[in-house]
């Protein structure tokens, strides 16, 4: 099966807030898929879906051939061990040291020796370039590091599904470059599939392989990067080129400042 | 007006009765996830240690005082009576029947309790329990059911040393500082005290206490909004509803277990 995440009529709402409606989405093996759209437009509820953190009220995910919706508890743990995920602001436990950090999946569900998890972990750490901050705690980091560590720690079972939300989110343009390559080359190093979530064109561009764009729970444009840089649509021309105003307007919706000034009823 | 006001009584017990039913479900879901922390028994006695450390020294100093003061006070009223030879005895009883375990549980509560509901708040704020989750490890069976079982172990043990240190307290200012006799202190506790009767129930006072102090310290942490003002509001929660817990059950336990 070419595909290792597939999502058909997807949708998804948070009580009565719809959130996603009528998603169709295909992440190809070995693949780096971006997921880009402004906040709030429902990239990181995607995540969660194919998670199983939460449940769609429409349509399915599946993942490796199994809905994940219909896995009882055991099944989706099962699942999750062949994923890793890195959260947007590396959600690392502060109790624990870098090195016991990304030891935590591996003490989990494997039974290594303890001198086997050293060198995995610090085999880990050397690819995100940390292996000499392996006895610092998380507070002692910069955020950056962090989320190189949080990299580390969601591929320590060499998963075949890593999903990254906003990894680029606050970084300074030598860090951003820095985890944009590092994505980029584990998932060729690693022959994982990976799905990006992002809204920072300029790295996601230079290193995804294929592009959703997402505005308010749907998927309003897709393709490879080349093809959505020279795109005629408004929505995708706005986003790539940063305009202030278009299909996403500048003015929250409601009524007209003139409206607002008492200026309407006099004409 | 009145509607309103029935209205809002009718939301307020509903709330309460599901938030009840809520808690309970979360209790036995710990308890389900509990022998998976037994499994792995350092979770447990690292949690056992930290939390008893948290306590240890708040423990000794307040038990030390109430000693003190308990033996000042019943040397000065029953040496009116010439009965101040039954003071061991009755500030044994005092502290191992009550003092020991309420006391122990309420700065329990507001130092461990709070503790433990601060960090397990912001370790959901901060997603690590989500990460945990995506990393298919349930927090509940190794975050909660290890810093759960810690407290009700670590509980007993501070009451323990709690009324150890409370009678060497009173030790201090009835024998030491005011003359009375130390053999007739020591012997009218041996003779007071029995172990069934006392230090049994009070064992089983402070394990009851751990249970209600620990829970509602870990499920307030865990069910908090992730935001700072709602992971400070729980804290404050933890010390309430575990403070009132503990005087309730104290109330209910002393009346099944000393009432004649």
């Amino acid at each position: 099966m070419p595909n290792l995440v597939e999502i058909r009529d997807l949708e998804f709402a948070y009580g009565d807030r719809k959130i996603l409606s009528n998603l169709r989405m295909d992440f190809p093996r070995g693949k780096l898929i971006a997921v880009m759209g402004g906040s709030g437009c429902g990239k990181t509820t995607v995540l969660r879906l194919i998670g199983g953190q939460i449940r769609p009220q429409r349509g399915e995910v599946r993942v490796g051939g199994e809905v994940v919706h219909k896995l009882n508890t055991e099944g989706l743990y099962r699942l999750r061990r062949r994923m890793g995920m890195l959260f947007q602001f590396g959600a690392l436990f502060t109790d624990l040291t870098i090195f016991e950090n990304v030891a935590f999946p591996l003490r989990e569900h494997t039974d290594l020796s303890e001198e086997l998890i050293r060198n995995l972990v610090l085999m880990k750490l050397n690819a995100v370039g940390l292996r000499n901050a392996s006895k610092l705690k998380p507070g002692e980091i910069s955020g950056g590091m962090a989320r190189r560590v949080a990299v580390a720690r969601a591929i320590a079972l060499d998963p075949e599904l890593i999903m990254y939300d906003e990894p680029f989110a606050g970084l300074d343009p030598i860090s951003m470059g820095l985890t944009a390559s590092l994505i980029r080359n584990l998932n060729d190093a690693l022959g994982s599939t990976s799905i990006l979530v992002s809204h920072d064109v300029k790295e996601t561009f230079a290193i995804a392989d294929y592009v959703y764009f997402m505005s308010a729970g749907k998927i309003v444009a897709e393709g490879t990067p080349a093809e959505l840089r020279v795109s005629t649509d408004p929505y995708v021309k706005q986003f790539v080129n940063a305009e202030p105003d278009g299909p996403v307007p500048f003015h929250y919706p409601g009524r007209s400042l003139a409206d607002d000034l008492g200026l309407g009823a006099q004409r | 007006m009145i509607l309103r006001f029935l209205e809002s009584i009718g939301a307020t017990v509903r709330e309460s009765i599901e938030t009840l039913g809520f808690a309970t479900r979360a209790f036995f879901n710990l308890l389900r996830f509990s022998p998976g922390a037994f499994r792995r028994p350092t979770l447990i006695t690292e949690q056992i240690h930290f939390i008893g450390n948290y306590s240890l020294l708040i423990t000794i100093v307040s038990g030390l005082f109430v000693g003190l003061v308990l033996g000042l006070q019943f040397y000065v009223n029953l040496i009116e009576f010439g009965a101040e030879d039954k003071l061991g005895s009755l500030v044994a009883l005092s502290l191992i029947r009550e003092l020991g375990p309420v006391v122990t549980a309420l700065l329990f509560a507001g130092r461990a309790g709070t503790s433990l509901t601060a960090e397990i708040g912001l370790m959901k704020a901060g997603e690590q329990l989500s990460a945990m989750e995506m990393m298919a490890v349930n927090p509940v069976q190794r975050v909660l059911a290890p810093r759960f079982w810690g407290g009700v172990i670590a509980m007993p043990v501070l009451a323990a040393v709690f009324s150890a240190v409370g009678i060497m307290g009173s030790y201090l200012v009835a024998v030491k500082m005011l003359s009375l006799d130390e053999g007739a202190f020591w012997s009218q506790m041996q003779a007071g005290v029995d172990v069934q009767r006392d230090v049994v129930s009070s064992i089983i006072k402070s394990f009851v206490f751990g249970i209600a102090v620990t829970f509602t310290a870990v499920f307030q942490g865990y069910h908090v909004k992730p935001t700072p003002a709602d992971v400070a509001r729980a804290t404050t929660r933890t010390v309430v509803i575990a403070s009132l817990l503990i005087l309730g059950l104290d109330f209910i336990m002393t009346a099944m277990m000393f009432a004649q």
